[in-house]
């Protein structure tokens, strides 16, 4: 119990960035029309691509004899730009055909 | 200093994640909001790579890092760039799966260390083993999940299922949990057999979790499974205290979840019964009816009835996209507006595979956006409509779902085609579609079937509508 407090108020920055996230991802999200909930879960999908973050901070911290976190950081990294890349180009490429026509 | 521009570079990166969701939900700022997040990532990921620091070291290994941006980016941008439009829902599963993935390949090199350090004699933290199991279980099942949900879609993976597999599946996932709370308890030091252990029942859970799911629901699924990975994302986030990667994963996993729940609203299915898996047995129940006979109308009779009608109403479906005669369908709309009738599209909200399919279908086509008609408009015109034209449509378009409470999609809001004054449906056979079930509206007395491949047929209509 005592380790669980201290945890909590060690990391409460934290809890409350979490807290204000969520709600502010249900605010955000509020009224999509239908045509847009493709374009928008190829959009959030992009996003979560900042999880390539924490591949670079591995592969970056990998001491050269350690071949498991340098092969998987590397892979790690390649899947994650695929996310970024791949998530974004998709999402632009869906939204160029919503233009209006003049 | 350095440090401190890092920390400007992730608030720029939150920020723009949170103005870029928000945009995306707005048709004339969606295109620039993608773009604005776009930057904010890389500013974020070029900000880590050169100013992140962990006991004043910076990070190294940079030709490493760099090569395995290039080969990301160059994989990601052919692979998005040259892929059709009608492909574009099982790319978005197929990305969202490398996110899993490599959320998962963080914890297993994360726990790896940590093991390490352990042997060595340093304590290990409850708290960071559970953030390192949540990421690996969480980001392993998507990472399974979204290949899965990738082979349905592009027609690879057949449905399956087999009696009492829910059963199965709890008892995985109880395992997994069970396993992996008496591995952060005992924090006993020969856990990395378990850890593997806990991986592969993952990779399992994650398959079971889809494979029964069927092709019409897979919109759903990869929605929620975006956002697992955007959970798996943030606990990555919590591991190395950075808030960017926090951020964008919470805003996912909560984004993604409403957006979830938004999409099973339009279907009006509530989530669970489409997660128990495809209409199981349901099916039969409303398919023991009497056929009925149907009508046939032939393609020069079609081509005058509607070159002489006021107004028209396409209704496109999946079997317009298969066909891939949005092109062909637009030109019978330009040839017959040339001779004074009205044309317009009716778009139900889940025709195709996903939300937005048929948009975006016919948008490549050109079609003007002003055409097209959102479902409640439509069914406002259909009684002053004169015939209608079904491309390839069939559950949208199915009055069971007023009429038959038996029917597994009772209840799932409809085009009220039959108000019009005829009805001409195309497609290539009597089967049924994704739902499995018979359509009375094909027997009914206003309508009539044009047999065929929905672009051979379109170009049949233009050569004879142009003879007329």
């Amino acid at each position: 119990m005592e380790e669980t407090f201290n945890w909590l108020s060690q990391h409460q920055q934290m809890i409350y960035i979490v807290i204000l996230s969520v709600f502010l991802g249900i605010e955000v999200i509020g009224r999509v029309p239908s045509v847009l909930h493709t374009p928008l879960m190829s959009g959030a999908n992009a996003i979560h691509g900042v999880v390539i973050i924490g591949a670079i901070i591995v592969m970056g911290k990998a001491e050269s004899e350690n071949l498991l976190a340098l092969v998987l950081g590397f892979l790690a990294v390649i899947l994650g730009t695929l996310n970024v890349v791949g998530g974004f180009v998709v999402t632009d490429r869906m939204l160029e055909m919503f233009k209006k026509k003049k | 200093m350095e440090l401190n521009i890092l920390i400007i570079c992730y608030l720029i990166g939150s920020v723009t994640f949170i103005i870029g969701l928000k945009m995306l939900s707005h048709p004339e700022s969606a295109r620039k909001g993608n773009l604005i997040a776009a930057a904010g990532m890389a500013v974020s990921i070029f900000g880590t790579i050169f100013l992140y620091e962990e006991n004043s070291l910076k990070l190294g290994n940079y030709v490493w890092i760099f090569s395995a941006l290039i080969i990301g980016t160059i994989l990601g941008t052919i692979a998005a760039k040259r892929v059709k439009m009608t492909a574009m829902p099982e790319m978005v599963s197929l990305f969202n799966g490398m996110g899993g993935a490599c959320a998962a390949l963080i914890s297993i090199v994360e726990f790896d260390h940590l093991s390490h350090q352990v042997q060595m004699g340093a304590t290990a933290d409850r708290g960071i083993l559970l953030i390192i199991f949540a990421g690996l279980i969480i980001g392993t099942v998507s990472f399974a999940g979204s290949m899965v949900a990738w082979g349905k879609l592009n027609g690879k993976i057949k449905d399956f299922s087999f009696s009492g597999q829910h059963i199965v599946n709890l008892v995985i996932f109880g395992i997994i949990i069970a396993l992996s709370a008496y591995l952060i308890i005992s924090l006993d030091p020969a856990s990395s057999t378990l850890f593997y252990v806990i991986f592969a029942l993952s990779v399992v859970y994650g398959l079971f979790f889809v494979l029964p799911i069927g092709g019409a629901d897979m919109p759903v699924v990869i929605s929620l499974l975006n956002s697992f990975t955007g959970v798996a994302a943030a606990f990555g986030g919590f591991l190395y205290d950075n808030p960017v990667m926090l951020t964008g994963g919470i805003l996912v996993g909560s984004a993604g979840t409403i957006l979830t729940i938004l999409m099973c609203k339009a279907m009006n299915r509530p989530l669970s019964n489409v997660l128990i898996g495809s209409f199981g047995g349901s099916s039969s129940g409303s398919s023991g009816k009497e056929q009925g006979a149907y009508k046939e109308i032939s393609i020069s009779d079609s081509a005058v009835v509607m070159s002489y009608a006021k107004r028209v109403m396409i209704v496109p479906g999946y079997g317009l996209a298969v066909a891939q005669a949005q092109h062909v369908c637009h030109e019978l709309e330009k040839l017959l507006s040339d001779k004074g009738v009205e044309v317009n599209y009716a778009i139900h909200p889940v025709a195709g595979r996903m939300p937005g399919h048929m948009n975006v279908l016919l948008a490549e086509a050109d079609v003007d956006y002003a055409r097209l008609l959102e479902m409640e408009q439509a069914n406002e015109e259909f009684p002053m409509t004169d015939v209608v034209l079904i491309l390839g449509a069939n559950d949208v378009v199915n009055p069971a779902a007023k009429t038959d409470p038996g029917s597994p999609i009772y209840g799932m809001p409809v085009l009220d085609v039959e108000l019009a004054k005829l009805v001409i449906i195309n497609k290539r056979s009597m089967n049924p579609g994704y739902a499995g079930i018979d359509n009375e509206l094909f027997f009914q007395p206003k309508s009539s079937m044009l047999f065929g491949d929905a672009k051979t047929v379109l170009q049949q209509l233009v050569t004879e509508i142009k003879t007329l």
